[in-house]
């Protein structure tokens, strides 16, 4: 028996020996886990903490842009649910930078590559949200465009991982209804209600489907990290999934998709689908989204508000600690 | 010496694990992992993070760095073989395989 070695990278070669890669090879192919302690190669290593915390940025800076309308909610019932969902958030964001600490990396190093830019979060969340109709797109498309990519990595090789993911879904499903009857719920309203759905969902498709990142042309590392299985479909595939999901809800809804060529395909048995504007996912990807700075400050601005009630909780911890010792 | 995930003491708090009994008559099961400053918070937030959705009805909480484990390398020779000990299965008798209620 002995105590539990943390699985740093500088502890054991990158190379591993023919064992240890033929053990690692093995578990991949059987569709089995990898586990904190068992040797993994190194850019495995390094990709999944790239991923993960990457998702848990996601999370978390995710949360500012429905934060903006909790007090604005238009009744308690609405108020409570924006409220269980933004919590929601926090919690995914958390089970994944537990998942990612079991790489190897510290909570204070992601915080510090995430407030200096060395770690990227989704695009997505740096979109601006003015008004109560983004609840409903944010929820509807977002949450489902993350629960599309989320679903099959519940899979993930990665046990940590895949435990995070399957709660997340499990919570998920929850975030996605609540938007879509947000919309409904306009769209049943008035004409000023109708068009305030139907723009909002005007600005959030597109962004929705660039979720799941460059074509698969232009997404060089997609092969290496489905042979590894952290990665389970093309972010294509992925997309094209969510648009056949997509069409018919916006049916239900009442609302037009902003893409004059969404159309049936029969030959291919999916919806045919306009192309879309990378050059604007790569611009606000560089920094120049509508709110990337503000995402990152007020993120910033909340841990160092913070850092006193933790260093206070730290502090009367210890001297708890101190004073059973000395009884 | 610390578990997966502790990165030894350069956080402001310790890492916890988590274990939750989801309901009566079953055992406790690890549910993830926490930051908290003392036993006490940390509790209070597994409750927070881990059972907002009525997930459990008791919570177990333990230091990482309190946990032993089995070496990680040694899989093989700790966890013996179970190879030609089939007789530790109800399986391995056959003779009595047709007879009622064995
Ligand atoms: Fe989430
Ligand atoms: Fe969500």
């Amino acid at each position: 028996m002995t105590a539990v070695q943390p699985a740093l990278p500088e502890e054991k070669s990158a190379e591993g020996s023919v064992d240890q890669r033929r053990e690692f090879d093995r578990l991949i192919d059987a569709d089995m886990r990898i586990e904190p302690r068992d040797w993994m190669p190194d850019a495995y290593r390094k990709t999944l903490i790239r991923q993960i915390s990457q998702h848990a940025h996601s999370e978390i800076i995710g949360m500012q842009p429905e934060g903006n309308w909790i007090t604005r909610a238009p009744s308690l019932k609405r108020k409570a649910i924006l409220m269980a969902k933004v919590q929601d958030e926090a919690g995914h964001g958390l089970y994944l930078y537990s998942a990612a600490q079991t790489l190897g990396i510290d909570r204070e190093t992601m915080f510090e590559q995430l407030v200096t830019g060395a770690a990227k979060y989704s695009s997505i969340f740096n979109y601006t949200t003015p008004t109560w109709a983004d609840m409903g797109s944010i929820g509807w498309l977002v949450d489902g465009a993350a629960i599309c990519n989320q679903v099959p990595l519940c899979r993930a090789s990665y046990g940590p991982y895949g435990r995070a993911m399957t709660r997340i879904c499990k919570e998920e499903s929850f975030h996605q209804r609540q938007g879509f009857e947000i919309l409904l719920e306009l769209m049943r309203g008035t004409d000023a209600q109708k068009a305030m759905a139907q723009e909002s969902v005007n600005r959030w498709y597109a962004p929705a489907l660039m979720m799941f990142g460059p074509p698969d042309e232009d997404s060089p590392n997609s092969q290496r990290s489905m042979a590894w299985k952290i990665k389970r479909f093309s972010n294509d595939d992925l997309r094209q999934r969510f648009v056949d999901m997509l069409v018919p809800q916006a049916e239900v809804l009442g609302i037009t998709l902003p893409d004059p060529d969404i159309k049936w395909n029969e030959e291919r048995g999916h919806y045919d689908f306009g192309p879309l504007d990378w050059d604007e996912f790569y611009e606000v990807l560089a920094g120049r989204g509508q709110a990337n700075a503000v995402r990152v400050a007020r993120r910033k601005k909340a841990h160092e508000d913070g850092a006193w009630v933790r260093e206070a909780a730290r502090a009367c911890a210890d001297a708890q600690a101190a004073e059973r010792m000395a009884s | 010496m610390t578990s997966p995930g502790d990165s030894g003491g350069r956080e402001t708090w310790p890492l916890w694990e988590v274990f939750i009994r989801s309901s009566r008559g079953l055992s406790h099961v690890h549910a993830g992992s926490l930051h908290a400053p003392d036993e006490t918070m940390a509790v209070r937030n597994a409750r927070d993070l881990y059972t907002r959705r009525a997930e459990g009805v008791s919570i177990w909480v333990v230091r990482a760095s309190d946990i032993t484990s089995s070496d990680p390398d040694a899989k093989g020779e700790f966890f013996e073989s179970p190879q030609g000990k089939e007789y530790r299965h109800a399986t391995y008798y056959k003779e009595s395989e047709a007879v009622p209620h064995l």
